[in-house]
């Protein structure tokens, strides 16, 4: 692929977003405004998988990514201004709705379900806990139109944008054109999301050379390479599949991709979330269940529920359910699990809003 | 067969047309079928006139009865209609060019029901063929390639479950149960095209309507085909159902039994 332009000696870096920003020049100018010379471009990871985002049909500009981040942020995107997608995705907690379990809308109405992170979805085939939606750009409506987040009509948000004294100017330099329609409005918010990489974690800067692990980091990779990466797999901590790992159904039980598929096989299953960035994304699981990774222990350890679906990687060969993990283990792999911690990430002043 | 008695019979094949030309020219373009120049093309013009059996269909103000003697009014009926292909008298096809073929069929919008395609072989087409919905591939294509019909702003689109709608009907009906509001409402929002990676629902259906008189066109004749939609048919066989056991089909098995009821809403009228 074209976009792969690193080459294996080049000195690393994730996502290559030059700040050509001169603190000292804007400080001797401050009376005079001056833009910011930002360049954005999109480089993935060379540890990163192949790319599932076709960027062809949305060439990342700089014009682009500030477009998607102020929709990003922009209260007009539901019905009484109240609510941005940067209410329920905080960019300081990894883009997730920090500290609720399940989301909080308008009006306080409640979701059903835990606010994933907005992060490397560059790579995702598929979108939401259920893998409902097929495509990036096609991951805004869903937000916007449901009651219980955002509850406002599509074509409203683009009147509303239209009316507005700054946008039309912005989707010019964006995508040349003043029109603000469907297509332009989704490709925008694609731009802001797919630069939304994480990949600068400790574990990142192992895997590329660049700096070492602690001999208990190193004994909780190796516990999480044998108990953990059959499905929270690669550098993306995800398979990206959909499984059932056994968590006890809910009273009105959210079944998961089943609502998708209506295939009984994939009742209670749910696109394997990514370890990376956990301490910023508590509380876990598709329902905001577990506030802390000794409770995700617990869970895999001796919570593990006998179902039809239950994926067959958490049944041992003598029928006994979930995965052993002792104290020791425990240890190991939660300091393994801190390298995933990405600070850069969550403090990138480029994503704040 | 000789060689003369296959002339009398050429002649006589051509005097029988005149014959033909002669009682019919009370009849305008139907069999007086010009001439066709190389490359002639010309105009297929449609309606899709929304009825509930023999009443015009009147949003809000009309009060109707299913089969089953349910009554019920209509608040919205918007149905997507594309990929159409005519079909001559000697069997050819010709299929519209599949970016132009999406139609979203309103009837709160009058302009909507009424359309054509430019470009059109000139022929005598004798049935038309067309997809109730969106065909598989065109919902899983970039959203660059869905806007007009078919943007997703629209309402006919489910965010959730990418897709569209294919034909969505809603109205009161008091066999309907009543919701906080106190309002008896039925909602049918029919869709699925069957899965982008996992196969599920499809709801994708195709039609193959006969004309009961031939659409001549050509350069300077562009038929009008009158189709009337039936709303009470999506009630009907071959799956007749009461509003009071299914009041809200969406996604779900049952749309499938809807589905098979509305392909059967389409009837060709007349042409003008
Ligand atoms: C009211 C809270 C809320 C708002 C506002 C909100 N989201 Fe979300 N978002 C969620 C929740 C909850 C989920 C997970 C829901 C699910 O999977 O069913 C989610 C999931 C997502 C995902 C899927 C990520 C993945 O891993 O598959 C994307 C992308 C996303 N949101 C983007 C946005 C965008 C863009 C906006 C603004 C247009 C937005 N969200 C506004 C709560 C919200
Ligand atoms: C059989 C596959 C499988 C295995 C093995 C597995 N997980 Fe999971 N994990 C899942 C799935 C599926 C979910 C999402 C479940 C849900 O929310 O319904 C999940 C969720 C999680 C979450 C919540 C993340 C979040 O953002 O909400 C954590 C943390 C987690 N797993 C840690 C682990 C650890 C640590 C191990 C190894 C000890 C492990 N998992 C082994 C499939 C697996």
């Amino acid at each position: 692929m074209k976009y792969f332009l690193l080459t294996k000696n080049t000195n690393f870096q994730s996502l290559i977003v030059l700040l050509f920003l001169s603190f000292l020049f804007i400080s001797c100018n401050s009376h005079e405004p001056t833009e910011p010379p930002l360049e954005i471009r999109f480089e993935p990871p060379a540890h990163f998988p192949e790319v599932a985002y076709d960027l062809n049909t949305n060439p990342i500009t700089t014009e682009g990514f500030l477009l998607g981040k102020a929709l990003f942020f922009e209260g007009d995107l539901s019905r009484d201004g109240t609510i941005s997608c940067g209410s329920c995705h905080i960019p300081t907690s990894a883009f997730t709705h920090h500290g609720h379990d399940v989301s909080h809308g308008i009006d306080d109405r409640l979701g059903r379900r835990n606010a994933t992170p907005i992060m490397n979805l560059a790579w995702h085939r598929s979108f939401f806990w259920d893998g409902g939606v097929h495509h990036l750009d096609l991951t805004s409506l869903v937000p916007i139109e449901d009651e219980r987040e955002m509850d406002e009509d599509f074509a409203r948000v683009l009147e509303k944008l239209a009316q507005n004294n700054d946008y039309p100017r912005r989707f010019e330099r964006a995508f040349g054109s003043p029109e603000i329609n469907t297509v332009s409005v989704l490709k925008a918010l694609s731009q802001f999301m797919i630069i939304a990489v994480s990949a600068n974690s400790p574990y990142d800067k192992y895997a590329r050379g660049e700096a070492l692990l602690s001999d208990l980091e190193l004994q909780g990779l190796k516990i999480y390479e044998e108990k953990c990466a059959s499905c929270h797999s690669g550098t993306l901590f995800t398979d990206l599949s959909f499984r059932n790992n056994g968590l006890f159904p809910k009273p009105r039980p959210d079944k998961g991709r089943y609502e998708i598929t209506l295939n009984p096989d994939d009742e209670f299953k749910f696109k394997v979330p990514s370890l990376r960035n956990l301490r910023f994304t508590a509380p876990y699981m598709h329902d905001g269940r577990f506030r802390t990774l000794d409770e995700v222990y617990d869970h895999y350890e001796s919570q593990v529920q006998d179902m039809p679906t239950l994926d067959p990687l958490l049944r041992s060969e003598n029928n006994k359910l979930g995965i052993r993990l002792s104290s020791k283990e425990r240890t190991a792999l939660t300091a393994f699990l801190e390298t995933l911690n990405d600070a850069d990430f969550v403090t990138n002043p480029l994503f704040q809003e | 067969m000789n060689y003369i008695s296959k002339n009398i019979f050429f002649v006589l094949a051509i005097l029988a047309s005149f014959l033909l030309f002669s009682c019919n020219n009370d009849d305008d373009t139907d069999s007086l079928t010009p001439d066709i120049e190389e490359g002639e093309v010309g105009r297929m013009r449609f309606e899709f006139d929304n009825i509930a059996g023999n009443r015009n269909l009147q949003l809000n103000t009309g009060t109707y009865q299913t089969a089953s003697g349910e009554e019920f009014n209509v608040t919205t009926f918007d149905y997507y209609l594309s990929n159409f292909v005519f079909i001559d008298k000697d069997g050819n096809e010709y299929a519209v060019p599949q970016d132009e073929s999406y139609k979203l069929v309103r009837e709160s919008d009058r302009e909507s029901q009424f359309f054509g395609f430019d470009n059109v072989p000139a022929g005598d087409y004798t049935a038309v063929r067309f997809v109730v919905g969106v065909d598989s591939l065109r919902n899983t294509k970039d959203i660059s390639e869905r806007t007009g019909a078919l943007d997703p702003a629209n309402g006919m689109y489910w965010s959730w479950n990418s897709g569209y709608i294919f034909v969505k009907l809603e109205g009161n009906s008091p066999a309907a149960p009543e919701n906080q509001n106190g309002e008896h409402i039925f909602r049918y929002h029919i869709g699925g095209f069957g899965g982008f990676d996992s196969p599920t629902i499809n709801n994708v259906k195709t039609v193959e309507i006969p004309l009961t008189e031939t659409a001549v066109v050509r350069k300077n004749n562009a038929p009008l085909l009158h189709f009337t939609v039936d709303v009470l048919k999506l009630f009907e066989a071959p799956n007749p159902f009461l509003i009071s056991e299914n009041p809200t089909v969406m996604f779900a098995p049952f749309s499938v039994k809807i589905a098979e009821n509305y392909v059967r809403m389409f009837a060709f009228d007349h042409l003008h």
